[in-house]
């Protein structure tokens, strides 16, 4: 009983976040210790973030509108289409970089812009609007340009290509030579946006507020927060880090797809709900997204090291998402919040009656 | 005709919008209704989109229960489907001859692994209180691999006359066997809709829990059921599309159907934060689904672009049923009247409406 009372300082998104975090460290923890060859290196750790940038920001783009008790559907196929555009438009030959960088931003922010609008101000369930902006994000993507197009702008390779250094984290190898660790500026603008982020989330009047409105949006309305302006702002933010993640996915393959992205919105939802981030709002930790991402990512590592069926990942991702909403619910449940209860068949729950 | 009037403007967005796009048609080309008979079975525009929706509309009449008890949506339909299906071929395979016995055999095997899917589904959500879009997301994530497992290889192919029939014709009927299951199924839906209190007691629990549960209704035991009804769906329509398919694929067997049976339940003008719901509405929508499909594709869009067209019909659909757009145009149509005076019957369309303004104008 004391355990319990003590856990009452802690809000329930940090509790949510502690959990995901142990879970990561646990996961990861086993991988070093069943394949240490691979998962003790430096260079695998950051390759994680490397080579997943892009879902790690959609996900924290899609926990944001989920605090504020929305779904984003649309981002992965908003991410497809980014990176097939910028694509298209490096290979014209006219534009820079920046120009395509500047289109990525805003066919993010158009697509954040069109839906925030239609639910936030129209009161439009924003499963069905994003589900349509979903088609329409693959649609144009499918008309803009079908075939496989890979970049080969100088300017842009020069990027693709560029890697950051760092020496005293690197690795013998086997054959006696020294590799350096090195990091894609993927990794850096993932981490950036983290901190901003979790900054703006924690410590603005937009996040203070978003917080409210999810949780509860009359009462937020009775305080004076603008409700409608706030869902608003949210979809155009979540929409503008779907544009910097089709960017950096550019920046990853070098090439547009139309398969690039696919998939990517049930990947983000699953690392937001490990992350800690609830459904109906009001509830998530920013730094607990990414987190969650990397949970399942780090899963889908072991299972590849482990040399097993490929279907196992999707069936071992699935397991491990049961565990935790599982898992959340019964600890959300032993806390006893109000109105959050794990409803277990009288049968099962003599104690909790009597009581 | 009570009942007409209370389902009648929800009744009336959907209807409207399939008769708009019924007109797309015939001014395409006015042979849309023609009927043709090949091989002593109907075949044409109408029997195709009656054929080609079986699939969504079961889903989307289940679907609709869900949202309605649950407040929420089962995104695992499609992999569900995919699962069920993969049973009933591995059932059938195995069992060496087949027969009409076999098939009913493989089919109750796959209902029974349908009941089991619900019930994994309708305990994250009924007893540990999960949100329906997370707790389904798991098998969502799952599901095809697990149907790959169960496949054992990629697509076994069911080459024989009698499942072939179940998927096209049975010979001395002249209407394809899908539009006949999904008719028995709407029908069977119908009887237990009238003759159980599921309706009434389902959209309790989506309205208000505690009031439910107040008033002695079960809420976990009510999603609980609705999960496992969607369930039972879930295999109906897979055996469906595998028998009209000849073999299981389980990467591609009915994928993306989920967003559908969903988007159907939307535009048959069902709130999808639960409550009250009108079967018929979901039906209507999911014919309109495959109706709008058709249409792009008989207007010659590229099939590139069908899916953009599709997003734009979706979002000004919705922008027309929205609560905002809504309000506005209740207060036309009572500024309307208030012009009018009571003269005018309340009934009148906006457009007579408009027409008679004018002429009480002249009048005056």
């Amino acid at each position: 009983m004391n355990t319990i009372k003590r856990k009452e300082a802690i809000s329930n998104s940090n509790l949510l976040f502690i959990i995901a975090a142990a879970i990561f460290v646990l996961m990861y923890g086993f991988a070093v210790l069943r394949y240490p060859n691979s998962f003790l290196q430096y260079q695998t750790f950051f390759d994680l973030f490397s080579l997943n940038a892009p879902l790690i920001i959609i996900t924290l783009g899609l926990s944001i509108v989920m605090i504020g008790g929305g779904i984003d559907i649309s981002v992965g196929a908003v991410t497809g289409l980014v990176t097939m555009c910028c694509a298209v438009l490096l290979e014209t030959g006219t534009k820079s970089v920046a120009d395509s960088m500047l289109l990525a931003l805003g066919i993010g922010i158009a697509f954040g812009l069109l839906q925030g609008f239609l639910i936030a101000f129209l009161e439009i369930q924003p499963f069905i609007i994003t589900l349509a902006g979903m088609f329409l994000a693959n649609g144009l993507l499918t008309t803009i340009h079908k075939n496989p197009l890979n970049v080969t702008m100088p300017d842009f390779l020069l990027l693709r290509d560029y890697e950051i250094v760092i020496p005293w984290l690197g690795i013998t190898n086997r054959l006696g030579n020294f590799i350096p660790l090195t990091i894609k500026p993927g990794a850096v603008v993932v981490v950036a946006l983290i901190v901003i982020l979790v900054v703006l989330m924690r410590w603005s009047r937009f996040g203070r507020n978003l917080y409210a409105v999810g949780g509860n949006s009359q009462s937020a309305l009775m305080l004076g927060i603008n409700v409608k302006r706030t869902k608003f702002l949210s979809y155009v933010l979540c929409g503008f880090l779907s544009g910097i993640a089709g960017f950096v996915f550019l920046m990853t393959t070098g090439a547009g797809n139309v398969g690039n992205a696919a998939g990517f919105e049930m990947k983000a939802i699953a690392g937001s709900i490990i992350g800690g981030t609830m459904l109906t709002g009001g509830v998530g930790n920013l730094i607990g997204s990414p987190v969650g991402a990397l949970t399942l990512l780090t899963i889908n590592e072991l299972i590849r090291a482990a040399g097993v069926n490929s279907n196992f990942q999707a069936i071992a991702s699935g397991a491990l998402l049961c565990i935790f909403i599982v898992l959340q619910s019964v600890v959300l449940w032993l806390r006893g919040t109000g109105g959050f209860r794990l409803a277990l068949p009288s049968w099962l729950s003599p104690r909790i009656k009597g009581k | 005709m009570a009942k007409a009037k209370a389902h009648g403007f929800q009744l009336f967005l959907p209807l409207s919008v399939l008769a708009i796009l019924i007109l797309i048609n015939l001014i395409k080309g006015a042979d849309y209704f023609s009927l043709s008979i090949i091989n002593g079975a109907l075949y044409g525009n109408i029997p195709n989109i009656l054929f080609g929706a079986s699939e969504l509309v079961i889903l989307s009449i289940g679907m609709t229960l869900v949202t309605s008890s649950s407040g929420g949506q089962d995104i695992s339909v499609g992999v569900a489907a995919a699962i069920t299906s993969s049973v009933f071929v591995k059932v059938l395979l195995s069992a060496g001859g087949i027969t009409w016995m076999t098939i009913l055999a493989a089919f109750l095997a796959s209902c029974l692994i349908g009941l089991v899917i619900g019930a994994f589904n309708g305990a994250l959500v009924a007893i540990f209180n999960v949100q329906p879009m997370v707790a389904t997301l798991i098998l969502f994530t799952a599901g095809r691999s697990v149907a790959f497992l169960i496949d054992g290889r990629l697509s076994p192919i069911l080459a024989n006359d009698l499942t072939g029939q179940l998927g096209s014709v049975i010979p001395g009927v002249p209407i394809q066997t899908p539009i006949i299951l999904t008719v028995i199924f709407i029908a069977l839906f119908a009887v237990l809709l009238k003759t159980t209190n599921l309706k009434l007691y389902s959209e309790s629990v989506g309205t208000n829990q505690k009031a439910a549960r107040l008033n002695g209704i079960d809420p976990i035991r009510i999603k609980f059921l609705t999960y496992m009804i969607l369930g039972v769906c879930t295999a109906v329509a897979g055996f469906i599309a595998v028998t009209k398919a000849g073999r299981h694929d389980s990467v591609n067997l009915l994928k993306f159907v989920e967003m559908d049976a969903i988007l159907a339940v939307a535009i048959g003008g069902n709130a999808l934060g639960g409550g009250k719901f009108s079967i018929t509405g979901s039906i209507i929508g999911a014919y309109t689904i495959e109706v709008l499909n058709r249409t792009l594709l008989r207007l010659e869009v590229d099939t590139e672009t069908i899916k953009a067209f599709k997003a734009v019909f979706i979002i000004i659909l919705m922008v027309i049923a929205s609560p905002v757009v809504r309000a506005y145009a209740s207060k036309g149509m009572k500024w309307l009247r208030a012009r009018l005076g009571v003269a005018v019957p309340i009934q009148a369309s906006a457009g007579a409406g408009a027409e008679s303004g004018i002429s009480a104008k002249k009048e005056e």
